[in-house]
């Protein structure tokens, strides 16, 4: 039994309020579940991420730990009350700088802003960063943020940034989701609550491997006044199995009578709020055996290991395989080769939004309102669960809090699914951040081999890789990094002999899914630390030797892929010579005095193929014009942050010929919007993109045909006048006045784009993408050599992204990624079962990230549309090789596993003996 | 099951007469407790002393300073301290957020008891003890005797934290902190180092030094302390630290670092602690 209530009154936002709550309620909670005030996001509940800091009696606060009791008789400030109806110029400076992506972290951010600002209205970055050190953003890389605090006190006036009809690709005008991230009235997956919603808890396996024996739920229901059901396997009407590629498909939605890892769900209670925040979980009826578990992935290898799948040998789930040339051969005749191995560990997403939603039925159809990155995914996976034809359920996402990868597997789809078929009412679940850590996916740890060799005059003339990829205990998204990674290992340079293999190896562990680049970041690490070697072994410099290897127009790829153009690696590292030499320069003199900090400068580059790797992956968009003169683009590709609906909108916009400011969206929802496919693989803006041009082209042509004037005729909307011209010639076309179609629009079209590939065969041959993105990075930073602690300097991004549609989302996507790039080379290390909150998974904080300058390159490619290319993993893939060679060139060891963090570097050096 | 009770007293007297009729569950800034808790169901009674205005602030007193319990972080960060507690103040500012030094309490990190508790090693080299109420009367602890291990601490279940005391024969002289991270805001340190010297005539009159997340405890390394004393208090200095004047601490692997780094860290940054106060006294006979 819990603290009785207790009436407590405060200001809020200049109102007075009064609440009858426990006096020790989280004052989070109290805002957002009392007050309705949901722009205060909660993600983590321990004041480990900030997003839910709000102002109490001016002061910064996390409003998680803050007893309700305390806010009695004082003044609290939330994100809802940084507007006063119009936006403050804090809120214009955050949309006009891009330093919204998500914006689940965005409130907590304004609203410590704020008040940095009240008492310093032109703060220098150190007091910036001082001020906010305490929210993390995971989707920003906190350049953005850092800027627009800054310049606050100059936006008085949103600039007018809507671009002119033919111009909106290229141009940067504030997101098109912009206001309600900045405003609070964005909605995620937690911020809804369905009447009469009954709350859902899952129990979850404290066990790695384990048997259960639930005991008498209806006992347990019957002893417990507000619990409505308990939901077990037995109620799973469909197939209690789901995965994303389908073939795989392995995990229950709730486990039946044993369980393969720490955090897999067995059951669900569902109840009356206040009844479930009053239940002891740890007294739920059930009896747990635990077995004997494997978490080591070479152990999971050996011969007779008990096996996690019954039907996978070796507890391999799938390899990957290419070759090409003869390596063996090529390696033994190489004037040098350079041999490594490299060790990357658990990656978590962190998004700061843990997976929410709610159920319903409408009529006999399933509704779904969760944060995902895929409505498809999640309709076809709930579908199969519940056993229910896919007409009969509908996903509305809600604004995705972040995804990287993760929210691409179902979540609290299934399971909210489940209970409303039960219960018959609706449904809301939101996990915590402990569930979210351990029970949702990761990046593959991996254990990478290679040996590479090149011939006298620098070029490379041979490869083998060699890499396992610790998948855990359920398939996820573990072949496609099995297959992505062999063809990508050799990174965008010429290797005419290769051989590279990838497997994703089952254990008991957290299960290992997609995350931004699909083991190519790891990959990339193994490839690019070689690279330097063989440089430092020819005497070239480290620049040179890529130059002299990267692909070029007409070259083929490691699986015989003829890239005829748009191969923009070439001019991505020439953009970096002068900083590079600059670079070095300014090291060498850092490195004059004989001190124990060493500055160092290190690159790698990448490349990345968008979409599915050699399987259909298509994408659908609809665009109409309304009678009442509205142009509405069905627009279906999941913005979780990166800008899709902007970004494909400005597409739809120019290949119309109408204004951006025309348009309105109809957001992803599985019964409004055709498929847009899902928001991974770097594939929206080049195959979404590419389908709205479509679509909007083929508007175009049906109205220039109904106006009877050729391809370059001009289109005017005014009101519901759609005018036409060319020359002199204008035919008027009055909307209202036309029959509406099929989709109930005067006009509309709808086309699906798929991007032409051809399949692997059996040694890896063939051409998986129609598209490539290239980058390279340079770093630069020192190496405290006594504390093994690094300090970046400076992050130099050239990436090729065929045409920038949007240069401020470009680089926004740059500095995000860079930053996961940055987690993933010092910091960040998931230890299953010790690391399940945000401080020990440490991810960068905003005093983590260093200068970026993005340089944006466009090699326009043929298939892309305006030549677009993808943009969204790449980003991340050079950072960490970046670093690692950085900090090779300052302290002269190579730290073999990743994060790089100061007890590995000093351990590196000292046992190289090398410096001191 | 009983319901349990709620209560927030004004006066320090009615908390310890609240405390002495049965199990009462503390509450003050709140940083630690929610964590600690959870989602869990709370069904504790819980005292909140966020009422009981008389245990927070800081005063100066004929024995020395006092800080009362529930002084906020960014009070300690605020306050016109001699320069023998820049050490505390730089820990002030290392203890989690802004957010959390809002709200979190100077006697809540000590009841924590945390072996990162940032706030110990620079209260460790004030020399500061703990003030602890009952209904049966007050007692005062030194820090080292208040804080018993990992989570563990001499706080009986009818006592209340009501002040931090500091005599004034520790708070001369000057002082420093230095916080090891992985990253550079929101972080549990991987060792630390808080360090104060006074220093009389170009010589090191008085040294304590203090190291926490290297043992269950945050220990004074008082043979390097000895050590100093005496000294000139020159660039020097920090050439006297040797290995074995770490020999008290046992650190421990865990994520965030290997024992054997810690101890050499820990080491450095004690050197260079205290090359940061020997450079300042520099300055200041120069």
């Amino acid at each position: 039994m819990s603290l009785a209530g207790k009436d407590i009154a405060f200001e809020v936002n200049g109102s007075r309020a009064v609440v009858n709550v426990s006096p020790v309620a989280r004052l989070s909670a109290v805002l957002r579940d009392e007050l309705g005030l949901t722009g205060t996001k909660v993600g983590c509940d321990a004041g480990d991420c900030g997003a839910c800091t709000v102002l109490l009696d001016g002061e910064p606060v996390c409003s998680c730990l803050v007893p309700a009791a305390q806010a009695e008789g004082s003044s609290v400030t939330t994100v809802e009350g940084l507007a006063n109806g119009h936006l403050s110029s804090l809120q214009k400076s955050f949309l006009a700088h891009g330093a919204a992506q998500c914006g689940i972290c965005t409130p907590g951010l304004l609203v410590s802003a704020a008040a940095l600002l009240e008492h310093t209205p032109h703060p220098s970055e150190t007091e910036v960063a001082d001020a906010l050190g305490g929210v993390l953003c995971r989707c920003t890389g906190y350049r953005k943020i850092v800027e627009a605090v800054m310049a606050a006190s100059r936006f008085h006036n949103l600039p007018d940034a809507m671009p002119a009809p033919g111009y909106a690709v290229g141009a940067s005008p504030i997101r098109l989701d912009g206001i309600p991230k900045v405003n609070g009235t964005e909605r995620f997956g937690a911020d809804e609550t369905p009447a009469g919603a009954l709350a859902v808890v899952a129990i979850r396996s404290p066990h790695w491997h384990a048997s259960f024996v639930l005991g008498d739920l209806d006992a347990y229901v019957a002893a417990h006044p507000g619990i409505a059901a308990v939901v077990t396997a037995k109620d799973v009407p469909g197939r209690n199995r789901f995965g994303v590629i389908a073939a795989f498909a392995d995990q229950p939605a709730l486990a039946d009578g044993f369980v393969r890892f720490r955090g897999e769900a067995v059951a669900l209670v569902a109840g009356e709020k206040e009844a479930i925040e009053d239940l002891d979980l740890a007294a739920f009826p059930i009896v747990w055996t635990a077995l004997p578990h494997i978490l080591d992935q070479a152990e999971a290898r050996r011969e007779g290991a008990d096996l996690i799948h019954i039907a996978r040998p070796g507890n391999i789930l799938t390899q990957g395989m290419v070759e090409r040339g003869d390596p063996d051969a090529a390696l033994a005749r190489a004037a040098v080769t350079a041999s490594g191995d490299i060790e990357t560990s658990f990656v978590e997403h962190a998004y700061i939004e843990p997976e929410a939603g709610s159920a319903w039925m409408d009529g006999d159809t399933l509704v779904i309102r969760a944060c995902t990155q895929s409505a498809g995914i999640d309709r076809d996976e709930t579908a199969a669960v519940l056993g229910l034809p896919l007409e009969r359920v509908r996903i509305i996402p809600t604004a995705t809090g972040g995804g990287f990868g993760s929210k691409l597997d179902v979540s609290v789809q299934p399971l909210l699914g489940l209970v409303v078929l039960k219960t018959g009412r609706p449904a809301r679940m939101v996990y915590s951040r402990q569930e979210s850590m351990m029970s949702t996916t990761k990046r593959h740890p991996a254990r990478m081999r290679a040996t590479i060799g090149a011939d006298a005059s620098g070029h490379i003339a041979g490869m083998i890789f060699d890499g396992d990829f610790d998948t855990g205990a359920y398939a996820s998204w573990g072949p496609t990094v099995a297959n992505r990674v062999p063809v990508h290992a050799s990174g965008p340079y010429r290797t005419p002999n290769y051989r590279a293999v990838g497997r994703a190896v089952h254990t008991n562990g957290p299960i290992a899914g997609a995350f931004r680049g699909f083991g190519v970041p790891q990959a990339t690490i193994m490839q690019e630390t070689l690279y330097d070697e063989l440089a430092g072994k020819l005497g070239i410099d480290r620049l040179e030797f890529r130059l002299r290897n990267a692909l070029r127009d007409g070259d083929r790829t490691v699986t015989g892929q003829e890239l005829a153009s748009g191969v923009g690696i070439l001019a991505c590292l020439e953009a970096l010579k002068s900083h590079w030499d600059r670079a070095q320069a300014d090291a060498r003199d850092a490195n004059a005095a004989d001190g124990h900090v060493r500055r160092g400068v290190g690159i790698a580059s990448c490349w990345y193929g968008c979409g599915n790797t050699s399987l259909p992956n298509p994408s659908t968009m609809r665009i109409g014009i309304s009678a009442d003169g509205d142009v509405v683009l069905h627009q279906g590709a999941i913005d979780i942050g990166q800008g899709s609906n902007t970004v494909i909108t400005q597409i739809a916009a120019d290949a119309l010929g109408l204004p951006l400011a025309k348009f309105r969206l109809v957001g992803a929802d599985t019964a409004l919007t055709p498929d847009a496919g899902k928001t991974s693989a770097s594939r929206q803006t080049f195959v979404s993109g590419k389908a709205a041009q479509k679509a909007a082209s083929a508007l175009r042509e049906a109205i220039l045909r109904f106006a009877n004037v050729s391809a370059a005729g001009r289109l005017h909307l005014d009101g519901t006048v759609l005018t036409v011209s060319e020359g002199e010639a204008t035919r008027r076309i009055d909307l209202a006045s036309l029959p509406r179609d099929a989709l109930g629009y005067a006009f509309s079209a709808e086309e699906s784009y798929d991007p032409p590939t051809l399949p692997l065969d059996a040694k890896g041959q063939g051409s998986p993408y129609a598209v490539y993105g290239y980058g390279a990075q340079l770093v630069e930073l020192e190496v405290d050599t006594r504390l093994g602690t690094v300090r970046l300097l400076k992050i130099t991004a050239a990436h090729d992204v065929g045409r920038a549609v949007n240069p401020l989302l470009v680089q926004g996507q740059v500095e995000g990624g860079i930053a996961q790039g940055i987690g993933l080379a010092l910091l960040e290390e998931y230890v299953p079962g010790r690391t399940e909150n945000l401080h020990d998974y440490l991810i960068p904080t905003i005093g983590d990230v260093p200068p970026i300058e993005t340089i944006i390159v466009e090699v326009p490619d043929p298939e892309g549309p305006f030549g677009a290319k993808g943009l969204g993993e790449h980003v991340l893939i050079p950072t960490a090789p970046a670093i690692l060679n950085a900090i090779r060139d300052a302290a002269g060891v190579l730290v073999t596993k990743v994060p790089a963090t100061p007890s590995r570097v000093l351990a590196a050096i000292k046992a190289q003996g090398a410096l001191r | 099951m009983t319901q349990p009770r709620y209560a927030r007293p004004d006066t320090i007297e009615e908390a310890v007469a609240l405390l002495s009729t049965g199990r009462w569950r503390p509450l003050a800034g709140g940083t630690d407790f929610y964590p600690a808790q959870g989602s869990r169901p709370i069904r504790d009674s819980i005292v909140d002393l966020n009422g009981i205005a008389a245990l927070r602030g800081i005063e100066r007193t004929t024995e020395g300073i006092r800080i009362g319990a529930r002084t906020s972080w960014t009070d300690i960060v605020r306050a016109d301290l001699p320069p023998a507690f820049e050490g505390l103040r730089l820990a002030a500012r290392e203890v989690g957020s802004v957010q959390i030094q809002n709200t979190g309490t100077v006697a809540g990190n000590l009841c924590n008891a945390s072996p990162a508790a940032d706030g110990v090693p620079p209260l460790l080299t004030l020399d500061a003890s703990v003030e602890l109420r009952s209904a049966a009367g007050t007692r005062v602890l030194p820090l080292q005797a208040f804080i018993l291990g990992n989570r563990r601490t001499a706080l009986r279940p009818d006592e209340l934290v009501t002040a931090v005391l500091v005599p004034s024969a520790s708070a001369g002289g000057r002082s420093t902190f230095l916080k090891l991270g992985a990253r550079r805001y929101l972080v549990i340190s991987i060792a630390m180092v808080a360090a104060r010297i006074a220093v009389a005539a170009g010589r090191v009159t008085q040294a304590a030094i203090a190291v926490g997340s290297c043992s269950e405890v945050a220990k004074r390394l008082t043979a390097l302390e000895a050590d100093l004393v005496g000294r000139d208090a020159d660039a020097a200095l920090a050439h006297v630290v040797q290995e074995h004047h770490l020999a008290g601490l046992s650190p421990i692997d865990d994520v965030r670092a290997s024992a054997a780094y810690r101890r050499e860290a820990a080491r450095e940054i004690v050197a260079r602690a205290i090359a940061r106060l020997a450079g300042a006294a520099e300055d200041m006979a120069a």
